[in-house]
Parts: C-alpha cells; structure tokens; sequence
C-alpha cells in the first residue's frame, strides 16, 4: 500500500475506538499491579470461538490496551493468565508449567463456558476436565463465547482503570 | 571539572524519567494513527514500576548471567547518557565522550543482552541472540565510520567537540559529508535500537522477533532493567542524533539558564524526533530478516562515502 493511500485511510478512519464505558470495581490484590497488566493467553483446548472474542477485545474497537492492558509473548512478562477452552489431555502439563513459568501475584482468568465447566466438550474422549480441575481460577467470563465487552470488564478489574 | 560531573548526572536523572516518556509517546502516537485510544504517556512508567516491584522467576537451568546480564545493560545505558552530549558539551576529564569509547560501551550491552538471550537455553533465546549479534556486527562499524566521517571536519573524535563545532559552524551540517553520514547514523541507530524496519518491537510472532526473542526468559526486575535499559539507549542515541542534526540549545559554558535551556531543548528535540519516528514507523513494514544485512549494507555504503567524501571536500 502506497503511503499516500495509507494515510488517506488514516484521516478517513479517524478514532475507531469506542467510548469507554466507566470502569468497573478494581479486583482485590489487582492494586499491586498498579494499573499495569501484561496478559498471557492460553488456549488449553477450545474451538477459537473464545479466541476471536478475545482477539477483538484487544482490536482498535474495544482497545483493551488504553487501559493500561498488553498481551504479551511470554508467561514470564506475564501477570495474568487468560485461558479459554476446556483443557485437552495433552494441554494438562503444558498448562501446569506455563502456570509456574509465570511470577507471582498472578491472576488466572477463565473466558467461555468451556474453560469454566466444559460446555459441549465436557464428555468428549480427550477432554480431561475444565480448567478450575487443574489450576486455581480467580475471575471467570460466562458465555459461549462471551462478547467481547464482557472479556474487557473483567480485564479491567486488574487495572482498575 | 565541578560543572562537567553535574551535568552528566543530570543527563542521567533526566534520561531515566525522559526515556520511559518517550516510549509512551511514541506508543500513543502510534495508537492514534491506528485509530485506538492508547493507553496515555505515562503507561510505560506504570509498566517499569510495577515490572520493579515484582520477584523474577528464572529457569532452573539458568545461571548468574540471567541476573547479572540485564543490570549490565542498564549500567551501559545509564552510561551512555552520562558520556553523550546531550544537555551540556561539557567533556568529563578522565573518560571523554569519545566515539570508540561510546561504540565500545554500547558493545558491551548489546553482547549482555544477547548472553541473556542464550542462557536459559531456550530455541527462542538463542534464535534472537544470532540474530543480534548478526545484525551488531553490520551495525557498530557503520556507527563508527559514520561518526568518524563528522569527526573530519571537526578534527576530533570526541562527539561533545563534534557538537560544538557544528554549533559554531552551522554551514557543517548541511555539507554532503554531513548529509550522507547521517542518513547513514539514522539506519545504523534504528537497526541498534531494535526499531522498524529493522525489528518490530510490539510482535508476538517468535519468528520474527530479534530483541523480543532475548527476552522472552527474563521476569520481574530482571525485565524491568532490560526495558529500561533499551529505552535509555534509545533515547540517549536519539538525542545524540537530534543534537549532530540541531545542536542549537546545547549548553557549551556552564551557567544556570543555559542548564534550563539545555534541557528543555534536548527534551523537546528528542520527543519531536520521537513522534517522527513513530509516524513513520506506521508507514513502514518490517523487511525481511534476509534482506536486513542488504539494508545495513547499504547504511554502511553509505558511511564509507561520507569519509571519503570528507577527504575530498575538505
């Protein structure tokens, strides 16, 4: 794309992000982060449905980011972890680990019904459980998937911005 | 001697609250052209602070280097904005501000980082610091030929006198010599920096990552030393540009208003320099890692023919 044309787009598209709605209650122990949370996201075994929605929160519409919220490419930088689909037999350990790898205080968010109970998948032969089974979760996201809104409401409980 | 040493250490309390501001500048901006709202100036500083306060969690196989390699970065940093000239043209009288002590110790960070990089073991890690290293290699002798093809004019190869005799004479700076070496500085220090084209430093894909990839191991304060120590180096190479390019404003002679002048100057001028970069990083992709070393090749050309041209022209 020739620059000319980008910046054309630029001036036509102006400000995509929609007005903030007001933020919600901060969540206890989040204030150590001091409005600043690095998320890791993990997809322990779903359908990419939760990951779309998770994919727009963090899109120049819902712009998760102006609240001080950055995803992130390791679970190192990593102060909360969010996790969508139920957890596959071979996302157990990996999971486990990726938990560890990750410095404390840590926060685990679970996003869609599959993360919480299972949802559809809870009986299939290579579901080993939902994710609540096999890590600690602090905040969950109901929804099959969960709109995108919802996934920046709870977000911004760590930041509180 | 008394002035020089205060305005190095104010060069360096300055560039530790300036340089997390000129990313979060640089950020914003970046934000806004991309329709988003941004997360304000001021994130990155909540970012470091918060990055401070938390423990590391390191590899049960890494070794001291992890601790000791981030700390050493900072310290290179820390130590480049103390030397440059960038307030004040004040030369400290034991270490000057000279070119190869100013490219060795900006060596010294970028091999911390790439052992950084190595020592948890991980593909990633060891991906990045070739890469790196690969791209240091190509980078640091254009720095010092671009650097030394100014320093021709002047005489010297201390950058404050470099800066001051651009200031005294102002018709240096738009010679060809001049032109063509700091077009040829501009790449090199975008390539050192990690900046586009070069690196793009907000990619989650592994595979296209150079700086990102060293730190992936690196947690808590560790990280934290890292991001500021990059930041510092940006920003005190970016005042170093921005001075070779403007040095109106620096302070030569130490008096009280000068010191205010100098600094609202170098912060306006590096803050400028920053939103300029950021909008043309917008206009610009990341070139294909195999085409990365035709570029600084092409930056080094560049610099060899500002040297010669300065033993012609002059």
């Amino acid at each position: 794309m020739s620059v000319s044309r980008l910046a054309r787009l630029i001036r036509q598209s102006g400000r995509i992000a929609e007005p903030a709605p007001p933020a919600p209650t901060l969540f206890a122990g989040a204030e150590v982060f001091g409005g600043s949370v690095q998320v890791r996201f993990i997809n322990a075994g779903g359908c990419n449905d939760c990951a779309q929605e998770v994919a727009s929160a963090f899109g120049p519409v819902y712009d998760v980011e102006r609240y001080g919220i950055r995803l992130v490419a390791s679970p190192r930088h990593a102060d909360v972890l969010l996790i969508t689909g139920a957890v596959t037999r071979n996302m157990i350990e990996p999971l486990r680990r990726t938990i560890d790898a990750t410095p404390t205080p840590r926060f685990v968010i679970a996003v869609g019904d599959c993360a919480i109970t299972g949802g559809v998948f809870a009986e299939g032969y290579g579901i080993a459980g939902p994710v609540s089974e096999f890590v600690d979760v602090d905040l969950s996201v109901p929804g099959n998937p969960p709109a995108p809104d919802l996934i920046v409401e709870a977000l911004r409980r760590m930041t509180g911005r | 001697m008394i002035p020089a040493i205060a305005i190095a250490l104010l060069q360096l309390v300055l560039f530790v609250f300036l340089s997390p501001l000129l990313i979060g500048v640089m950020r914003q901006v970046r934000a806004r052209l991309e329709g988003r709202a941004g997360s304000g100036i001021w994130q990155p500083w909540r970012d470091v602070r918060k990055l401070v306060a938390k423990d590391p969690v390191r590899a049960s196989d890494s070794s001291w280097m992890l601790a000791a390699g981030p700390v050493t970065l900072l310290v290179s940093s820390l130590l480049l904005c103390v030397l440059l000239p960038l307030v004040g043209t004040l030369p400290l009288p034991l270490v000057p501000s000279d070119l190869f002590v100013i490219v060795s110790i900006m060596l010294i960070g970028v091999v911390a980082l790439a052992l950084v990089g190595l020592d948890a073991g991980t593909a990633f890690g060891g991906m990045g610091s070739s890469r790196h290293m690969t791209v240091a290699a190509l980078v640091e002798p254009t720095l010092l030929l671009a650097v030394y093809a100014l320093s021709i004019p002047a005489g010297t190869s201390t950058l404050s006198l470099i800066v001051e005799t651009r200031l005294q004479n102002p018709a240096v700076i738009i010679s060809p010599v001049s032109l063509l070496a700091m077009v040829a500085l501009a790449i090199a220090i975008m390539a050192e920096t990690s900046r586009l084209p070069i690196d793009n430093p907000s990619t989650h894909l592994e595979l296209t990552m150079l700086h990102e990839a060293m730190v992936l191991e690196a947690s808590g304060r560790d990280l934290a030393w890292l991001e500021l120590g990059s930041w510092l180096k940006l920003a005190a190479l970016l005042g170093l540009l921005s001075n070779l390019i403007l040095p109106w404003g620096v302070l030569t002679d130490f008096s009280l208003p000068g010191v205010l002048v100098g600094l609202g100057a170098v912060t306006a001028k590096i803050l400028l320099l920053g939103v300029a970069l950021s909008v043309g990083e917008v206009f610009l992709a990341k070139v294909r890692l195999f085409r990365v070393p035709e570029l600084l090749a092409g930056s080094f050309a560049l610099a060899l023919l500002a040297v010669t041209a300065s033993y012609l022209v002059a």
